[in-house]
């Protein structure tokens, strides 16, 4: 057996494979994706660049110990949260209701659910006060059987911001619920548990961190609200004057360091709060 | 592979239209006219090109009509107002926002437009305006007069104190010596008002050319206190302007008796 | 938790499941004694999992009844129907379904706690349960960091923590490694031994079902095919399937005296004499391939073609076809005298007194014949289908 035997006919010599359109030392990030990325980032970071280079830094620590200032901040905060706590509560069985249960008219329902996101913050303030204010469907009724009037109180401050926030968190939770896994509800099942146990020992701690990234969307959104909260809640400070209203009126009355002062301390309250919510509370398992 | 490129040459279309449209569109909140805009110059019969009035939301009702008449009388010319707060207004034009004229609720607020070096020649007053107590038709809370308002139970909005009204509302309060507590600061004098439209409100305190304008829904009170507290308007034609000959022209049409007489018919008072 | 075993013997599930779904129907009667274990088997799509479904109450019946211990869990006639979670039925599933956010230790507590124990008491009952199928030092541990193993003791304790009248397992060893499915298939065989109430065990793996169950009920199509137990079923398959299963030449026939008329041109000399409808079967190992006629003793002889040639541990077992298809086992020594290839001409020998026979028609009604014999794929060793099985379905009529 020689080797001239061993060759196989046809055989033919290694031919080399295209190179790799990018090299290794780029690592693994292809450049057309990073351009956009890196566009966008700047887009929405330059402002807020620019809010903090602008920022009255002589006149600053005067400001801050402003009177108003802590209490509108105070206000937001608490007014977010709680907003958030309701939305969490209404919200989260709505999605269940939506993601589980098969009824008529639920694309319906769910088109409905997500309007508050498209309407401008202003109109949903004016449908608040037709629905709730002093004259308006429901809210008549409250005056005259309990005498409570919603527009003008903290309560209403709540209620704007829960009506703009609360789709958010519904529209997250529906979609953990769907991704969520049902066969686990029936082995709670085979276990003797009720439907509410099964709510409540299963399917919840299972989507908890949809809810939270739910919740989180919700309450930054909340934060911001301002055209359903001046419609809707009114003005008037430690009352109802949130930090975008205060932040409003500041600039409105010209005074546009004050603003900027009021902005920056927004911004780095939400941006503390947010940064430090752990990522694994928010992404899935 | 057709029928995607058809579908991104139709997003691609609609997207184009949308842009076209929006640019052909005014930049104003409101027009008084329509069609396009004329190049500025003066023709034979008046001035020509378009006209933006930044002025005070009190003004609302009469510019507007004045904007119409001043419109029939210069044929090619096209008035468009954005009408707002007076310190919002000023705001905007010290930073920029490309207006012709522009007619304060108070001196006040005028004041920080020609500090700013915004103005072109000193503003000339041309109405004078007073506050009443707007309340629901019929008062159903038997609302007489200043101290009323500080009854337990009955809501007031007024303006927020950087605004014309606000400011003129807080004199006259102090005037009266009224300590009073309102549930809301609104942003301008029509938004007070249409608390109280809407019933959200018991009363609010605006312009009697406020209460006249919507009568069908609102009663004006007048309140002697009103007169400690009378607003001047003051008027100016902006060093920026766009349109010089014809911002000149409109603010002369103002203070001409076609003028007068829709203000004074709105309610204002000569200055 | 205790209530409703019988004790006298009789049946303590009473099953009779009809399940229509899309074209599928069910249709089985299912009766299992306190402490005994019962193996469903059958391939992919007969129905096992319908049926099983439909005793958790997690799927409901269009007729029949489901009856546990005197109480009627389903009995649509009557309008009557427990909903899962009151049947006090246990269940393992094929993926056991562990909680992900929850220990073992508080997996297993979860069915006593559903059923209204206290926090502690449950985790008391739950640790003596982890304790028993050995795995106390788990009890802390998130189901994420088990091994498919401890997993599968931890689900078999959930569902048994609650002392259910009736167990039901749902291909229990399917997801484990040959390795560890030895070791649990037997620790398995002791737990269910201790469990006082009835099991039923859904498997499509004949070792499973032969190790762990009292009884054999097979079932085909939805329909069940045969049932006994496992010494039974295993020499006396019914359908190709179980025949494939056990790995044995299966074929149907007319018998007289002690000939069996299997094809218009074959028939086979068989050992004991019958009359009628017949199965007749034979292990491969009954086969022996000559390359030329063979003289002498052996009473079935034909020529047949050599169709596969595959290993079957030490032997090779060679898939012949002729007037009947054949599986033959040959030694390496036997296979060197022969020239093996696929198309090769070769004879088939096989002694009659190695054949089983054994009637075909049983108390049970016979299923009508699938109008597509496509093979389910077997696990239990290398089987290759039998054409001839297949052609065992429909008797030969003269």
């Amino acid at each position: 057996m020689s080797t001239v035997e061993d060759r196989e006919v046809g055989a033919q010599r290694p031919v080399p494979i295209a190179a790799p359109r990018y090299r290794a030392g780029t690592g693994r990030v292809p450049v057309a994706l990073l351009v956009p990325a890196l566009v966008g980032l700047a887009f929405l970071v330059l402002p807020l660049l620019g809010l903090i280079v602008r920022a009255p830094w002589s006149t600053l620590l005067q400001r801050l110990t402003e009177p108003g200032i802590l209490t509108a901040l105070r206000l937001t905060l608490e007014t977010a949260t709680l907003a958030t706590v309701v939305s969490v509560a209404l919200g989260v069985p709505l999605a269940w209701l939506l993601a589980r249960v098969e009824f008529p008219g639920r694309r319906v329902v769910r088109a409905l659910v997500t309007v508050p996101l498209v309407l401008p913050p202003v109109v949903g303030g004016v449908a608040l006060l037709l629905v709730l204010g002093r004259k308006g469907l429901l809210g008549s009724w409250l005056d005259t059987t309990f005498g409570v009037t919603l527009p003008f109180t903290t309560t209403g401050v709540v209620l704007a911001e829960a009506f703009v926030a609360m789709p958010f968190l519904i529209i997250a939770v529906e979609g953990a619920l769907r991704g969520a896994d049902t066969r686990y509800e029936e082995a709670a099942a085979t276990l003797g548990a009720g439907r509410w146990t099964t709510f409540r020992r299963v399917t919840i701690p299972l989507v908890a961190p949809g809810i939270a990234a739910g919740a989180v969307l919700c309450w930054a959104r909340a934060l911001g609200e301002f055209g359903a909260t001046i419609t809707f809640a009114g003005n008037f400070p430690g009352v109802t004057q949130t930090m975008p209203l205060a932040v409003y009126q500041t600039l409105e009355g010209g005074d546009l360091d004050g603003a900027i002062v009021l902005s920056l301390i927004l911004l780095v309250v939400s941006v503390t709060i947010l940064a430090s919510l752990r990522d694994k509370w928010i992404t899935s398992p | 592979m057709i029928a995607r490129w058809t579908r991104v040459g139709v997003a691609a279309l609609g997207v184009a239209v949308v842009l076209a449209v929006s640019g052909c569109g005014g930049n104003s909140t409101t027009g008084a006219g329509g069609g396009a805009s004329p190049q500025p110059g003066t023709s034979s019969a008046g001035v020509t090109g378009s006209v933006t009035v930044f002025a005070a939301a009190s003004l609302t009702e009469s510019f507007t009509q004045i904007g119409k008449d001043f419109e029939a009388a210069n044929p090619g010319s096209k008035v468009t107002f954005n009408f707002a707060g007076s310190s919002a207004l000023a705001t905007q034009i010290n930073q920029g926002a490309p207006a012709d004229v522009f007619a304060s609720a108070a001196p006040a607020n005028m004041k920080t437009v020609t500090d700013a070096g915004n103005a072109d020649g000193s503003p000339t007053t041309f109405v004078k305006n007073q506050l009443v107590i707007a309340v629901p038709k019929g008062n159903p809370k038997g609302i007489t007069g200043l101290s009323d308002l500080t009854k337990p139970g009955v809501k007031v909005a007024l303006c927020a104190a950087q605004v014309p009204c606000g400011t003129a509302a807080n004199t006259a309060l102090t005037a009266a010596g009224v300590k009073l507590t309102p549930v809301t600061l609104e942003q301008d004098v029509k938004s007070a008002l249409s608390k109280v439209k809407l019933g959200e409100v018991d009363a609010a305190l605006v312009y009697r050319t406020d209460a006249k304008a919507a009568s069908s829904d609102v009663d004006g009170l007048e309140f002697p206190e009103s007169a400690k507290a009378i607003n001047e308007y003051p008027m100016v034609v902006l060093k920026n302007a766009p349109n010089k000959t014809a911002a000149q022209a409109f603010v002369a049409y103002v203070q001409s008796d076609k003028g007068k007489a829709v203000l004074t018919q709105a309610g204002f008072q000569a200055p | 938790m205790n209530d409703t075993l019988s004790g006298t013997g009789e049946a303590l599930l009473d099953a009779h499941l009809v399940v229509e779904r899309d074209r599928f129907r069910l249709d089985a009667t299912l009766s299992i004694a306190p402490g005994e274990v019962v193996a469903l088997l059958g391939p992919n799509g007969a129905g096992k999992t319908t049926a099983l479904r439909a005793l958790a109450g997690l799927l409901p019946l269009t007729a029949g009844h489901i009856r546990l211990g005197g109480e009627i869990l389903d009995d649509p006639a009557r309008r009557t129907w427990v909903p899962p979670e009151r049947r006090h039925v246990g269940v393992v599933f094929q993926d056991y379904l562990l909680f992900p956010h929850l220990s073992a230790l508080d997996n297993v507590a979860f069915g006593p706690r559903s059923y209204g124990m206290n926090r502690l008491e449950s985790r008391q009952r739950a640790a003596a349960w982890l304790r028993r199928v050995g795995l106390s030092d788990k009890a802390r541990a998130k189901p994420r960091h088990l091994s498919g193993g401890q997993a599968q003791r931890v689900a078999l304790a959930r569902a048994l923590a609650v002392d259910p009248p009736l167990l039901l397992l749902d291909e229990p060893l399917a997801a484990l490694d040959a390795g560890t499915r030895m070791d649990t298939r037997a620790e398995l065989h002791r737990h269910l031994g201790e469990h006082p109430g009835a099991t039923l065990l859904v498997t499509h793996d004949p070792l499973d079902a032969l190790v762990l169950a009292d009884r054999l009920v097979v079932i085909e199509n939805g329909q069940i095919v045969q049932e006994g137990d496992a010494a039974t079923v295993t020499a006396q398959p019914r359908t190709d399937y179980v025949a494939r299963l056990v790995g044995l030449n299966l074929y149907r026939g007319l018998a007289h005296d002690r000939t069996v008329r299997i094809g218009p041109d074959f028939s086979l000399s068989v050992a004991e004499a019958a009359e009628g409808d017949v199965f007749v079967a034979f292990p491969p190992t009954a086969v022996a391939l000559h390359a030329r006629e063979p003289e002498g003793s052996p009473r079935n002889v034909w020529p047949a073609t050599i169709d596969t040639i595959q290993r079957h541990g030490d032997n090779l077992r060679v898939q012949i076809s002729g007037p009947v298809t054949a599986a033959a086992d040959i030694t390496p020594a036997a296979a060197s005298q022969l020239r093996l290839a696929s198309g090769q001409q070769v004879w088939a020998a096989v002694k009659a007194v190695e054949t089983r026979i054994y009637p075909a028609a049983s108390r049970r009604s016979m299923p009508t014949p699938p109008p597509d014999a496509t093979p389910a794929p077997s696990s239990g060793g290398t089987n290759r289908p039998t054409l001839a099985a297949r052609q065992a379905r429909e008797p030969w009529q003269p």
